[in-house]
């Protein structure tokens, strides 16, 4: 029940918030993002001006102020897809299980797609980054289904304190298998501990521009069942009364985060707590109508992980700071905030 | 007329009381002996083998040439270390357990081992501090942790549940210092990380293993005497009090000491994973209900972590840290677990 309530606010009125506010959201979401964009790739060992900034897209790399700022591009494009990935990812998980502490981390999603990554190294030495986003998918998508499966089984059903479990068991399972795997090689090692951590800091164009059509069909998969994750807010009797198809629905919302959730971990390694966080905020913003919530999730998704990124950047100077640590550090809190909300029974 | 088949019912409840006393002074002793014989292989099995004679004439502190050194001071410490750090696992994990009513109460999942592992890291790589002031350092972040996870899960009346899983918020933030630690530390080697992430026996020596020996001298039998009074404690504040126990000093003293026991445990090894949760759940099972199942938990957590790692050692291609094992071991148990609680219905 409770996480029923949890997505459905009190009253009916905050449901159905006036279109004008929900737009200006929108726009200050958007408005903000551009602003942390703009800091993202200000700010960073070397500061560099506006001008230069503008100088720098109009094609000039000459000075080292602009070369800068061409360096610094790719890791900000590659912080907005992959927050906007993981922010909706986290809120179609949310909408698929009605719970409200969904998110690919917590679930084991991240860890599964970081076994499927190694593994996919180790024993069949794939080279090809196509292989290895699909495999991260792949492992992706077995966690999920392994956590949902084990924290549904039984009386009770999912409730958010099983599926936390799970998803805890299962990221222990991969991370212990992991260690297993790797600690012989020490090749990969080294590459694995710094991707083990999550971060945007080794972004190319040519990396952004594999993960992009996960992303994208990731993305269509969770826009066209916006409308019926509202149905399914309601439960699935009503939803199938309403002539909502619920498995099909449920299907094909998990089948976009899953794939979202994959190849974000896949590029940037596991990162935390953006997928939990970010639907919570919006819902409070936007309300629970999931056409609304999913754009808004994406943007404030893309803002939270550059805002990090940008953090980690400035906090210890000259030293970086990856955005997976920051997320976590901010995110937790978040989390246990949710937490303390809930009423004891449910949980 | 009547008294006879009631004398003959108290008969039977006393005889049975009887049987499962022996029942648990046997299988107690069982695991004992089965520790005490995992301990001496572990001394005997390596690169070289030496006969239990030599192994045994080394600890008198005769001198053998050769298994002096490769007994006395690599194999030794190491042993030592696996044996003291299992057994401070295995009760302070029960204690939770048994104190909260929840096998999953155990303190490497709700996050007291990631503070003390994070304070553990930060001691060695950040301020290159000793292994006592080590010790201490983690002493005091378990402390910490401990305390806020349960200011953060009390609110209106104390909840397990929300317990555990603010205390998995709390180690998912903690872990990320770990990590981030680990990171950026100048000169990473291999040894150090797989310690501070999954918990290892390797680079054993006396120094380590001191602290470890005077907090488990001390602490285990404040935590032995005290856990008589778990089983009262499992029926309630108020009937445990009706029963004459200390309810508040009891459960004080046992947080306490099991969070204590377990700083020095995770200061000296790393958090080795599962250990903790998996030490009680099977001792429970084995010695049965009634009674404190934590000298069968201390018991099972070192064989545990000793047959991990000889496994670790030797049965594989590579050698591993024995918390890899451990890991690999304890988390389909804990799925295992989660699936039969939920069958039965109750909460987990």
């Amino acid at each position: 029940m409770t996480s029923r309530s949890s997505l459905l606010p009190p009253d009916a009125a905050s449901l159905r918030r006036p279109a004008v506010a929900r737009l200006a959201w929108l726009m200050a979401g958007l408005g903000m993002l551009a602003l942390l964009v703009i800091a993202s790739i200000a700010f960073g060992a070397r500061d560099v001006s506006l001008g230069d900034i503008v100088a720098a897209l109009s094609g000039d790399v000459s000075t080292v102020s602009t070369a800068a700022v061409v360096a610094r591009l790719p890791r900000t494009v590659l912080a907005i897809v992959v927050g906007a990935g993981l922010a909706l990812s986290g809120a179609g998980l949310q909408a698929v299980t009605r719970n409200p502490l969904a998110d690919p981390g917590i679930f084991g999603v991240s860890a599964g797609a970081s076994l499927a990554v190694v593994s996919s190294i180790a024993f069949l030495g794939l080279a090809n980054p196509y292989a290895y986003i699909a495999l991260g998918i792949l492992g992706a998508a077995a966690a999920a289904v392994f956590v949902y499966t084990v924290g549904s089984l039984g009386r009770g059903g999912a409730t958010p304190l099983t599926l936390a479990l799970a998803g805890a068991a299962t990221t222990a399972a991969c991370i212990s298998l992991v260690s297993a795997i790797l600690l012989p090689r020490v090749d990969i090692l080294e590459t694995f501990r710094f991707w083990q951590v999550g971060g945007v800091g080794g972004a190319t164009w040519d990396r952004i521009g594999i993960v992009a059509p996960f992303l994208v069909a990731g993305a269509l998969l969770c826009a066209v069942t916006a409308r019926g994750m509202n149905s399914l807010a309601l439960g699935d009797d009503v939803a199938t009364g309403l002539g909502e198809r619920v498995f099909r629905t449920r299907l094909v919302a998990t089948a976009g985060a899953v794939v979202l959730a994959g190849a974000a971990t896949a590029i940037a390694g596991p990162i935390g707590f953006v997928g939990l966080v970010v639907p919570h905020l919006c819902r409070l913003l936007v309300g629970t109508d999931h056409r609304w919530l999913l754009p808004f999730s994406a943007i404030v998704g893309a803002g939270l992980l550059v805002a990090a990124d940008v953090l980690g950047r400035v906090v210890a100077r000259p030293e970086e700071i990856e955005v997976g640590i920051v997320t976590a550090v901010i995110g937790a809190p978040v989390f246990i905030w949710i937490v303390r909300r809930q009423k004891v029974r449910a949980l | 007329m009547n008294a006879t088949p009631a004398v003959a019912a108290l008969d039977a409840v006393v005889a049975g009381r009887m049987r499962r006393r022996r029942r648990r002074a046997l299988i107690t002793g069982s695991l004992a002996l089965a520790a005490l014989l995992v301990f001496a292989v572990t001394l005997m099995v390596g690169n070289t083998f030496y006969p239990l004679d030599e192994v045994v004439r080394v600890i008198l502190g005769q001198p053998v040439p050769g298994a002096s050194f490769t007994v006395g001071e690599l194999r030794l410490p190491r042993a030592s270390l696996g044996l003291l750090a299992g057994f401070a696992f295995g009760i302070a994990g029960s204690t939770f357990q048994t104190l909260l009513r929840n096998p999953l109460a155990s303190p490497d999942i709700i996050g007291i081992s990631t503070g003390a592992s994070a304070a553990a890291v930060v001691g060695i790589v950040v301020l290159g501090l000793g292994e006592t002031a080590v010790s201490f350092l983690a002493l005091a972040a378990a402390l910490a942790t401990a305390a806020a996870i349960y200011l953060l899960a009390l609110r209106r009346g104390f909840a397990g549940a929300r317990l555990i899983l603010i205390g998995i918020g709390v180690a998912a933030m903690l872990q990320s210092v770990v990590n981030y630690v680990l990171s950026k530390a100048a000169a990473w080697d291999l040894q150090t990380a797989m310690q501070w992430l999954t918990g290892s026996l390797n680079g054993a020596t006396w120094e380590r293993v001191a602290p470890l020996a005077i907090a488990t001298a001390v602490l285990v039998p404040l935590l032995l005497i005290e856990g008589r009074s778990l089983g009262a404690l499992r029926l309630g504040d108020d009937t445990a009090a009706a029963l004459g126990v200390r309810v508040r000093w009891t459960r004080v003293a046992l947080i306490l000491g099991a969070v204590a026991l377990l700083a020095f445990a995770t200061a000296a090894t790393g958090p080795i994973a599962f250990a903790a949760f998996m030490a009680g759940p099977i001792a429970a099972r084995l010695v049965g209900a009634g009674g404190s199942p934590l000298l069968a938990a201390g018991l099972v957590g070192a064989l545990l972590v000793l047959v991990a790692d000889l496994i670790g050692q030797f049965a594989l291609g590579t050698r591993y840290p024995v918390g890899v094992i451990t890991g690999v071991i304890g988390a389909p148990y804990l799925v295992l677990l989660l699936i039969r609680s939920n069958r039965s219905g109750g909460t987990p």
